[in-house]
């Protein structure tokens, strides 16, 4: 039994949404931010960062076939969710989401993987035997056209997917967001300023991930990380870190300045339950502390190895933070009586369906997806350079 | 039309998708249920299949018919607007016996238009003996508290007791007599 201080309405008191439903925008976040960083290299020409974006796109990938998982375990039945796709339902954002995730998947993603290995496959294909010549024969779709125009078509075309992409990693995350911003009946929830939190939060999440898979894998494979790309990650991280802090601050003096009827319950909300979860850990651990740090690998000139540390550090933080911030929106968000005289409390459980080991499993489902994609289609070759097809 | 060649894989992926949605609207055609989209975004047979689902209210009206020196006393009170069943629990059966009958076509029509199934006098038949389903006498000690016990979230102006302090574990209709509860009515009769 949920321990209730005060009153609340009795469908309040066991809370609906549980550490999957943090988990689900906390796995997208990391797929929308990771592509938002390839993006930077593909579109925006950041060269520095190249290293990482073939990375980032695998990481998008391993973490998007994760993403609805804690959805299918949350409310049963997997076997009806096709059922949105048959049965359109065009009044229903959670419904629409099924088709913004399917294109996600399969128009930007899968496709720009396909098209940026395509080169690598047929070769792959051509050097193997076996089975796995049997995989890469199927990914290259039955042609082995690898000519020099076949490949600058690619790039083009590539370079459009990307910038198709971007949008629709925007629309992805800001759904997400805009599913809690649009709850009118949650006033911790419902701000128009959700959709757009949730944007940068991911693009942060999704930034600081890549930064230390890059990292963590380099060192594993006994490479030489490329600090030029982590310093360039890291700055642009520090930004887009600035920009989120500073929306999420603007939401919080916003409700802190309208104050109105809810504004006592979560007050105290945000003063007893969550102040470890919100204050601590999301605001002074998760967000200040690395903005701090990568700040001063800005402005002072620290030595290699220091900055590296610095990264890592930061990295970790960011991602609990960014953890914790989906935490305390969607556990948060159940915590208080719509009556404003109550609150309950949330207690995980350990080896139920939607319990801890679950969470933590889903966590790391996504990175053995990730170990898999990284040895069909392995991000460190040499033919990461991209011409300037937007050029 | 090298270039149509060279663009040619490209082509073939396209030919995925556009084989998929070929596959997608093949199965969608016998997965979605005919009736689907009849009257919104359900199934339209859907609302036969609850109308077909036996009644379990009998509706005050049907209680009134026999007990109308309850309803005399209860339309004087503070309860008035307390359907009989809200207290009483369902009792289609007490009504109709034991045997329930099918809802007739009316009945339907009103649940196909949204509407509540309202009592209807040739479906709520009365059984030649209603003793066969007798209906429980509520337990006013923990039937009236449901309502009455004290909670913030209620109006100021709805009575609200707590029940250890207020009654000294007596059973309400001690004092209340419960189709019309003020004191001044009567109490227990």
């Amino acid at each position: 039994m949920n321990g209730v201080e005060g009153f609340m309405y009795p469908n309040e008191i066991g809370l609906q949404w549980s550490v999957l439903i943090v988990l689900y925008p906390f796995i997208t976040g990391l797929v929308a931010g990771a592509f938002i960083l390839a993006s930077l290299e593909r579109v925006f020409n950041v060269t520095a960062v190249k290293p990482t974006y073939r990375l980032a796109l695998l990481t998008a990938l391993a973490f998007l076939l994760v993403a609805p998982l804690p959805l299918q375990l949350h409310l049963g039945h997997p076997e009806r969710s096709p059922e949105m796709y048959f049965t359109p339902h065009s009044t229903s954002a959670m419904a629409m989401f099924g088709y913004v995730y399917l294109w996600y998947l399969m128009a930007v993603l899968v496709l720009e993987i396909w098209l940026d290995y395509r080169r690598d496959i047929v070769l792959m294909y051509q050097n193997s035997k076996g089975l796995l010549r049997m995989v890469y024969g199927i990914m290259t779709l039955g042609s082995t056209n690898i000519s020099e125009r076949s490949l600058a078509i690619d790039e083009r075309v590539g370079w459009i997917v990307t910038l198709i992409g971007i949008p629709s990693a925007f629309l992805l995350h800001g759904y997400v967001g805009f599913i809690f911003g649009s709850i009118k009946a949650n006033p911790w929830w419902s701000s128009p300023l959700m959709p757009v939190v949730f944007i940068f939060s991911a693009m942060v999440s999704g930034i600081a991930g890549v930064m230390l898979l890059y990292m963590a894998i380099t060192k594993l494979r006994k490479h030489k990380i490329d600090v030029r790309c982590v310093d360039t990650i890291a700055m642009y991280l520090f930004y887009i870190f600035i920009i989120d802090f500073s929306l999420e601050m603007l939401d919080l003096i916003h409700r802190i300045y309208e104050a109105d009827e809810s504004f006592r319950s979560l007050n105290f909300l945000v003063h007893t339950q969550l102040f470890i979860p919100h204050i601590v850990i999301q605001i002074m651990l998760g967000t200040l502390t690395p903005i701090i740090l990568l700040g001063i690998t800005q402005v002072v000139k620290l030595p290699e190895i220091a900055r590296k540390r610095i990264y890592s550090v930061a990295g970790c933080l960011t991602l609990m933070g960014i953890f914790a911030m989906r935490w305390n929106v969607v556990i948060g968000g159940q915590l208080f009586s719509k009556s404003f005289l109550g609150f309950t409390t949330y207690k995980i459980g350990l080896v139920s369906k939607e319990g801890l080991l679950v969470a933590i499993f889903l966590t790391l489902l996504p990175l053995f997806f990730l170990w898999v994609l990284v040895k069909l289609l392995p991000p460190w070759g040499e033919n990461t350079t991209h011409a300037t097809a937007g050029d | 039309m090298s270039g149509l060649k060279d663009a040619g894989h490209l082509f073939r992926f396209a030919g995925l998708f556009v084989l998929a949605f070929l596959i997608f609207l093949v199965v969608r055609h016998y997965i979605v249920p005919k009736s689907f989209g009849q009257y919104g975004h359900y199934r339209g047979a859907a609302m036969g299949e609850i109308a077909a689902h036996p009644a379990k209210f009998a509706g005050h009206d049907a209680c009134e018919t026999c007990h109308s020196d309850i309803a005399d006393k209860k339309k004087t009170g503070k309860h008035a607007h307390v359907n009989c069943e809200a207290c009483h629990g369902a009792l289609y059966q007490h009504v109709a016996g034991p045997e329930q009958p099918k809802p007739g076509l009316y009945q339907r029509f009103l649940v196909m238009v949204g509407k509540a199934i309202p009592p209807d006098p040739a479906v709520l038949r009365h059984a030649d003996d209603p003793s066969t389903v007798v209906p429980v006498k509520p337990d006013t000690a923990t039937l009236c508290v449901r309502c009455h016990t004290a909670s913030a979230a209620k109006p100021k102006g709805f009575p609200q007791v707590n029940p250890a302090e207020h009654s000294n574990g007596m059973p309400c209709e001690t004092c209340h007599q419960p189709h019309n509860p003020a004191i001044d009515a009567g109490g227990a009769k």
